[in-house]
């Protein structure tokens, strides 16, 4: 059926099967692989994007329940200018060793600083992603990677 | 997936005559015990009926000595909105996780009723209305066992309205992975007495008269001395035997006094 989604701020309208998943849409008909997928039962968060702002596992999302709505991927998070605050902390706290979980981990980390603000405790982050999985890093690095992002991004927010 | 077809009707009435033409049809909520099923193959349906487009099941409202949540809320919203009950916003902050919490919501949950489903002890416990597009049901009377409920076919859950408690508690042991419970146990105080609500221990959520009698008289972890549930008729499974589930249901329920004070 017709479905019509804003992607990464681009409209999109695409036919899609009802039983399609939103990450397959995004993966296989829109070529946007970066939203993983993982473990395929709601657990592992590898495939996290933003849906009207919320994070949600788009493994357990059908595309057509997604109609109107606005989706943000791993794709659309760096600006023209760069790497979104959040990404850079990523590189810079070396947060990812095989970068499999990453992009989903990015996102769970926009998603704490929205619900949490940019002055978000290390305890706090770390409860926070308790449904996202890294099977390389032992998670310290996120954590320490989303921490200094968050601040980062409320040092952007103001300047 | 195996493929179905989809509706998304912009009303009760619309949702109801699409249920009754869609041959083998279910209800869609948040999705997120029903797709992980139709992933599996557990449900087949023919065609799936989203709720999202019916306007009025979302919402938390305080009205009287009730605090009413429509069934399309999830449980993120219930997590920060539910202020009337806290030990309610508490427990739906230990559903699942954030993402899960972002989708899920409370129909969706009791509709299904899963017998390790958080909701259905607080549903007990918080002596809670299950309103539906054609009636209502008292919780006792709501909870049928294991994945049944007092629903008829194609019957729709608008809204709970739970009875705000004196002071209540949640205390969950969760499977670290599912994070469904093991055991979870609701306590709730009213001036008349003490409920009880136990999930994840059973076939189905009940609730523990034992404990309600002992807290009704006196309500703190010493009336508890000798209240043990019986084992025969809890669950055994991979994760749990039923002598342990219920060793951690008096462990849960002792918190859950210790917390609620």
């Amino acid at each position: 059926m017709q479905t019509q989604l804003t992607i990464n701020g681009a409209r999109q309208s695409r036919e899609v099967a009802p039983a399609t998943l939103l990450v397959e849409l995004l993966r296989d008909e829109l070529g946007l692989t970066g939203t993983h997928i993982g473990c395929d039962t709601s657990q592992c968060g590898a495939c996290n994007v933003l849906l009207d702002g919320k994070s949600v596992k788009s493994c357990t999302i059908l595309a057509v329940q997604a109609d109107g709505t606005a989706i943000t991927t791993i794709e659309g998070v760096a600006s023209d200018d760069g790497l979104h605050p959040m990404q850079a902390a990523f590189r810079e706290h070396h947060g990812l060793q095989c970068g499999f979980c990453t992009p989903g981990m990015v996102i769970a980390g926009l998603e704490i600083v929205r619900r949490h603000g940019p002055g978000v405790s290390a305890e706090t982050i770390a409860h926070d992603l308790e449904g996202n999985l890294c099977r390389c890093t032992g998670y310290m690095n996120i954590v320490k990677a989303i921490h200094a992002g968050a601040k980062a991004m409320g040092e952007a927010a103001h300047a | 997936m195996r493929d179905f077809s989809y509706a998304r009707p912009l009303s009760l009435e619309g949702a109801a005559s699409a249920f009754a033409g869609g041959g083998e049809a279910a209800f869609i909520a948040g999705g997120h015990t029903l797709l992980p099923a139709i992933k599996s193959r557990l449900r087949m349906p023919d065609t799936l009926i989203d709720l999202a487009g019916v306007p009025g099941l979302t919402g938390v409202t305080l009205e009287g000595n009730r605090l009413w949540i429509g069934a399309m809320t999830t449980h993120a919203a219930v997590a920060l909105e539910a202020s009337a009950i806290p030990a309610l916003m508490a427990m739906a902050n230990v559903i699942g996780d954030q993402q899960v919490r972002n989708r899920g919501t409370l129909g969706g949950v009791i509709a299904n009723n899963d017998p390790a489903a958080d909701y259905p002890a607080a549903l007990l416990a918080l002596d809670a209305v299950v309103d539906t597009d054609r009636g209502s049901y008292a919780a006792d009377d709501y909870f049928q066992g294991m994945f049944a409920t007092a629903l008829a076919d194609g019957e729709i859950v608008t809204r709970v309205g739970f009875k705000v408690p004196l002071a209540a508690t949640y205390a969950k042991f969760r499977h670290p992975a599912s994070r469904y419970a093991i055991v979870g146990v609701f306590v709730a105080r009213f001036a008349d007495g003490v409920r009880v609500g136990v999930t994840g221990a059973g076939p189905g959520v009940f609730r523990w008269t034992d404990a309600e009698a002992a807290l009704s008289s006196n309500f703190s972890g010493a009336a508890l001395a000798g209240v043990l549930l019986d084992d025969g008729d809890l669950n055994t499974d991979i994760h749990a035997s039923a002598e342990f589930r219920a060793h951690l249901a008096g462990v849960m329920l002792r918190q859950a006094v210790a917390e609620a004070g």
